[in-house]
């Protein structure tokens, strides 16, 4: 066991995929002489060579088109897009074609892609690069849609990802990339489907993804000061949601608190709490709460970002609402 | 190119001209639905490069990918006709199981990697198969039938340029029909030759008759050996025209009909079919008589077999989103 940072398991999945299977390449902007905006693929150019890391123009668009014309001739590319807002100029290859081919083509042609790409906000960087969009994704029929919370999935779920024959999109977060954990050494993989308690709790069901899993966790300590015992789901996966496990927990604390970082119309909050309604209305005992982003373009002043932006103490002050603490 | 194949080229030209006409009744009929583009016109072109490509070889054979007006080239790359017109009328025999239609004719058996509804999606897709031939040291190409309207996408600049820099054994075939759908290409675009565009991206590049099978198999013949010998990519326009509107909706009040009596002097059948007469390898009676099989062969084999086949399944319309047999290692469920 080493406590590696999230970018190192990211790198760490790539180097074992492109030295696993020859068909494995990596494309994206900077990702190769200069080694990675956020360095997860370090060092790899200099290992496999510019055939296989392959730094790109700035086209989004169309190297991830490229990218998935290859994996309909059997190959396994690792395409990173630097910002998830820059991932909209590639709505079209993603959603037009990879998400696609398989269903139009009567299940005759697969596009085994993976798309990396970060979405969240970080510090100041302003509206064109602090988009989250996870749900536009989650709403596409076709593809799969992971969210890493930590090394150990964004690890092992790379891995996965390569090995799975569907397109899939892994949300990084731009916040987490130095974010530490313990990994095993030997290798692993994580699946790309199912939901993570990872804290137990009885009283509130706090409900996150990606970098939100991290605010329920913060406030769940807080809220166990209180005397609140806060059960704590990483979501993992968006798309598809396992709405089992969600059923499990909000059955046994029959309170519920959705935390995402996006704007809430037509989010990730509104669609786990419908599939909850649909799933178990009569197992709760309070109103859900949505902890969600303000509805505006993400600012640049400092307070103003702040004030756009749940954190911890929104997670918090939003379950001892759901408990009738206030 | 001996008289057997030449005979052979003049009947399957037919023979997609009688296969659209076909298809148009049978949309007529709303035997077949959606929207249906035909090719009727265009036939030199897409017959006669693909004669000069290696296809119909299984998956040993070039990669092949157009746009929406996809029938032909997915025939004469080696479908078999019947599970095209399957395909239109939606049957569960289809190339694509009845869930693509017209415009999304797939079969990859033979490398036919399909019809896109995007204009200009399948640049970087062709790029993306040579990529794959390119990396798999394969001597196979991928080739990109698209429209001249196609190339005003930004995909077409992304994709040249990257095709360019990284060596990419891809050939562009441009069918200059000069129409954007209803819009004249002087009217959408500045530089109305098409292969002059390639001098911004470092890309071989030549325009020839589009109307003229042996012109279009002269000059495909090298263009496919300049990408196959070469590993670069090649842009080779040819000049032609539809016959029909741009989809069955189009009633084609943007264009004159001298123009198009014009061009339709220039029928690519008319044109081979005479040569063949003089040089004295087919008769008109040898043409009717082919006529008639052709008839024959699609009324009475190809429609009967798409009339017959089953829709697909209700209980299957989840099939086919994802891969439906996914292996637990990768998918889950989670170990708790």
């Amino acid at each position: 066991m080493a406590v590696i940072a999230y970018w190192e398991a990211i790198r760490r999945a790539h180097d074992e995929e492109l030295a696993n299977d020859p068909m494995v390449i990596a494309m994206g902007e900077d990702i190769g002489v200069a080694g990675g905006t956020y360095k997860a693929t370090q060092g790899l150019y200099d290992k496999y060579g510019p055939e296989r890391v392959i730094d790109t123009p700035i086209s989004e668009n169309s190297y991830t088109g490229i990218g998935i014309g290859a994996s309909m001739a059997g190959m396994r590319p690792i395409i990173e897009i630097m910002s998830i807002n820059f991932a909209l100029l590639a709505l079209d290859t993603i959603i037009n074609a990879a998400a696609k081919i398989r269903y139009m083509s009567g299940g005759r042609v697969q596009c085994p892609i993976v798309i990396r790409t970060p979405g969240g906000t970080a510090h100041q960087l302003a509206a064109q690069h602090s988009a989250r969009l996870a749900r536009m994704f989650m709403s596409t029929a076709g593809l799969r849609v992971v969210t890493p919370r930590g090394p150990l999935d964004a690890y092992g779920m790379l891995k996965s990802a390569v090995r799975c024959n569907d397109p899939v999109i892994v949300i990084e977060h731009e916040q987490m990339y130095n974010l530490k954990e313990e990994v095993p050494d030997e290798e692993f993989f994580r699946p790309l489907e199912g939901a993570e308690v990872v804290r137990e709790g009885e009283d509130i069901t706090l409900i996150g993804y990606n970098y939100s899993v991290h605010l329920c966790l913060e406030a769940a300590r807080r809220l166990e000061a209180d005397g609140i015992s806060a059960e704590v789901i990483d979501l993992r996966a968006l798309k598809p949601i396992d709405r089992e496990t969600i059923r499990r927990s909000v059955e046994k604390t029959h309170r519920v608190l959705v935390a995402e970082e996006d704007e809430a119309p037509v989010g990730v909050g509104s669609e786990i709490i419908t599939g909850i309604i649909e799933d178990c209305f009569f197992a709760l005992d309070a109103q859900p709460v949505r902890i969600h982003a303000a509805d505006v373009p993400v600012p640049y002043a400092e307070n103003l970002e702040k004030a756009a932006i749940p954190d911890a103490d929104d997670v918090y002050q939003g379950a001892l609402k759901v408990m009738g603490r206030i | 190119m001996n008289e057997a194949d030449r005979k052979r080229l003049l009947r399957e030209m037919m023979f997609y001209r009688r296969f659209e006409d076909r298809c148009f009744e049978a949309y007529m009929e709303r035997k077949i639905g959606g929207f249906l583009h035909l090719y009727s016109g265009q036939e030199a072109v897409a017959t006669g490069v693909l004669e000069k490509a290696r296809v119909n070889r299984g998956t040993d054979g070039d990669y092949v990918i157009t746009g929406y007006r996809d029938h032909i080239h997915a025939i004469k790359t080696g479908a078999p006709p019947r599970e095209v017109m399957a395909e239109l009328y939606g049957k569960e025999t289809g190339s694509s199981r009845g869930r693509g239609g017209s415009m999304h004719i797939f079969d990859p058996t033979v490398n036919f990697m399909g019809g896109y509804a995007l204009v200009g999606q399948p640049f970087p897709l062709a790029a993306g198969l040579a990529l794959a031939c390119k990396h798999k040291s394969t001597d196979q190409i991928a080739i990109c039938f698209l429209g001249d309207g196609a190339n005003n996408q930004g995909t077409f600049h992304e994709t040249m340029n990257m095709a360019s820099i990284w060596d990419l054994p891809v050939l562009f075939v441009c069918e200059n029909n000069q129409y954007a759908i209803g819009t004249r290409i002087d009217r959408s675009t500045a530089v109305t030759d098409q292969y002059k565009r390639m001098c911004a991206y470092n890309i071989e590049a030549s325009q020839h008759d589009g109307m003229d099978i042996d012109v279009v198999m002269e000059a495909a013949e090298k263009a496919i050996d300049y990408v196959r010998g070469k590993r670069r990519p090649y842009f080779i326009e040819f000049m032609t025209y539809r016959f029909r509107g741009h989809s069955m909706s189009d009633a084609k009040g943007y264009r004159t009909r001298e123009e198009e009596k014009e061009w339709e002097k220039r029928d690519p059948i008319r044109i081979f079919s005479a040569r063949l007469i003089e040089e004295g390898v087919i008769t008109p009676e040898d043409i009717k008589a082919m006529e008639k099989e052709i008839d024959d062969e699609i009324e009475n084999d190809i429609v009967r077999f798409a009339e017959e086949s089953p829709p697909p399944k209700v209980e299957d319309l989840t099939r086919y989103v994802l891969d439906d047999n996914p292996d637990p290692r990768w998918i889950g469920p989670l170990q708790k």
